[in-house]
């Protein structure tokens, strides 16, 4: 098959299983070169395990996978050196110091000490931690850890980075911090692969993004496409006091016919609509009085939880 | 056998010579371990070689010649050195990168392969291993333990001990789950040490017992460097170095194995 230079990664009915537990049950996509990419679901999703495939360190037991037009299995290691990969978990070397994480590192990927040491210097500028350059790994708080494992991806000057999570664990001013370097890395032409189990995340960065849910891709396009396609232009959140789930699922079949659809969570119904205004004066002419009501526009959010049918696990991983 | 050369072929020195430069830049904060794992290795020889030694005198080996028992017991001594500080380092160093600071788990996402890993430890727990020779050698010569020209080839001798044990310590540092499986290995280590043909021949023990001294890799690396260090040269030198060989590549080749198996899961 002829290859595509703009096409980075391609899947087709792209398989993983671990003896019994399909953990990736034949996904498709395309990455192409310039574009930030998303994969969004819960935990246990099967993001990180496709992750791991394209990063060739997990072999597909299924499908197709092309990294740079190669195969993962007979080029992983020529493929693996124009990657740069932030894992869910950093892997950064404590043995080491910052500094010497990055230049170290760069060993691994045959550049010169001396080219190391300069790139090094520069990459630890861009995610601000050259004060920190002689401390080991252990000094650095989680954000720290993030952005120095973000710097050692950048280090081969990588085709494609992909991060696994990238902000999972880090409170808001870290996340914010990572956000704004990821949309510089962005801006700069470097192509991005990123997991989240974050909306907001991936509505800022991703160009597209798809949908994963028990190992399968349940819905693909740009976050504004997800959104004008799955769901209503608006959301009305009802709340009912303290009112139980099962309350909230006899409530909800009051609700029948009012907006485009209903949803009841276990704290909240939710009616998805294209007018809000509509929504509130059906509600009235009913004579249901929930305790309150928030107006909202759609958020990638809706499209995951109509998706999925259920609310998203936010437990860490 | 093929695919163990087609492996190590691939693995380049370059890939290798990284590792061996994180391992560098890792332990260069703490030479003194490795400088006090040396002078173990010279207390053991003071204590048995010159305390023990002073009593027994001279030794009968089997074929007739009579030796000082110092210089009979300095070479075991010297061997047991290189299996202990190639041991230290690619058992219990890797198990602690690989399991406890998950060190390979960045490196493999790297293009460093499992036999580059593999062969990467091997190099860097040569160096340690070789320290620890080094001093040894210079102490033996400067007490005149080394009888005959042959003797400086005790020095590459050992590094077929190193060889082996580099490639043992690998495979057990993938295999062990717990810290207490050093316990094990510790004691199959001191067990050796006493009984491979350290202080005695094994011709000394009863037939029953020998079999199992023969299947110690330590005494295989004993009997290669006290053979070379006292000038007896024979055709079974070259069944103790096919041996240690054999262990080296065996052992790389189950720990790359099992690194792969572990980590590209």
């Amino acid at each position: 098959m002829p290859h595509d230079d703009e096409i980075l990664v391609r899947a087709v009915d792209l398989r993983k299983s671990y003896g019994e537990y399909e953990a990736v049950r034949g996904v498709d996509f395309e990455i192409r070169r310039g574009e930030a990419f998303g994969f969004l679901g819960a935990n246990g999703a099967g993001k990180s395990t496709t992750m791991r495939m394209i990063g060739c360190v997990s072999q597909p037991t299924g499908g197709e996978l092309e990294v740079f037009g190669r195969d993962p299995h007979a080029q992983g290691a020529e493929i693996r050196a124009r990657l740069g990969v932030v894992p869910q978990d950093n892997t950064l070397d404590g043995m080491l110091t910052v500094f010497e994480n990055l230049v170290v590192y760069a060993g691994y990927f045959g550049i010169k000490k001396k080219d190391a040491k300069v790139r090094a210097a520069e990459l630890l500028e861009f995610v601000q931690l050259s004060s920190r350059s002689k401390d080991q790994v252990s000094e650095l708080s989680g954000g720290m850890q993030r952005r120095l494992a973000i710097a050692r991806s950048l280090i081969n000057d990588p085709e494609l980075v992909i991060l696994d999570e990238p902000t999972t664990g880090l409170d808001p001013q870290a996340r914010h911090l990572v956000w704004e370097r990821l949309f510089q890395l962005k801006q700069r032409g470097v192509s991005i692969l990123l997991t989240t189990h974050y909306m907001d995340e991936a509505e800022q960065l991703c160009d597209r993004l798809v949908v994963m849910d028990e190992g399968r891709i349940i819905a693909s396009g740009s976050p504004r496409e997800l959104i004008d396609t799955h769901v209503t232009k608006e959301v009305v959140e009802l709340r009912f006091g303290a009112a139980h789930t099962t309350e909230l699922a006899e409530l909800a079949l009051t609700l029948n016919g009012i907006g485009a659809q209903i949803e009841a969570l276990p704290d909240k119904i939710l009616v998805y609509t294209d007018s809000a205004d509509d929504t509130n004066a059906a509600l009235e002419a009913r004579a249901i009085s929930p305790t309150s009501v928030l107006a909202r526009r759609a958020s990638l959010e809706d499209v995951f939880l109509r998706l999925t049918g259920r609310a998203l696990v936010e437990d860490e991983a | 056998m093929s695919v163990i050369a087609y492996g190590a072929a691939r693995a380049s020195l370059k890939s290798s010579g990284a590792l061996l430069n994180r391992n560098w830049v890792a332990m260069r904060r703490a030479w003194i371990l490795v400088i006090s794992g040396a002078v173990e290795s010279l207390l053991f020889l003071f204590a048995f070689g010159f305390g023990v030694g002073a009593l027994v005198g001279d030794i009968t080996l089997p074929d007739g010649t009579t030796v000082p028992y110092t210089a009979y017991v300095a070479p075991a001594i010297l061997a047991n050195a290189a299996m202990m500080g190639v041991l230290a380092e690619t058992s219990i160093n890797v198990f602690a990168k690989f399991k406890w600071m998950k060190v390979y788990d960045g490196i493999l996402a790297t293009p460093l392969r499992p036999w580059d890993v593999a062969l990467g430890e091997v190099w860097w727990a040569l160096i340690r291993g070789g320290t620890y020779i080094g001093a040894f050698v210079v102490v033996m010569g400067l007490f005149g333990l080394l009888d005959s020209w042959w003797s400086l080839l005790a020095v590459p001798a050992c590094v077929f001990v190193a060889l082996a044990f580099a490639g043992i310590g690998l495979t057990l540092a993938t295999l062990f789950r717990d810290w207490v499986d050093f316990d094990w290995m510790n004691a199959v280590v001191f067990a050796m040490f006493l009984f491979g043909g350290t202080f005695t021949p094994v011709e000394a023990y009863p037939a029953f017992a020998q079999p199992i001294v023969y299947i110690m890799p330590l005494y295989h690396g004993i009997e290669l460097v006290r053979g070379l260090s006292l000038g007896q040269v024979g055709p079974m030198m070259l069944v103790h170095i096919a041996y240690l060989m054999a262990l080296c590549v065996a052992g790389m080749w189950i720990a790359q194995k099992r690194l792969a198996k572990a980590l590209y899961k």
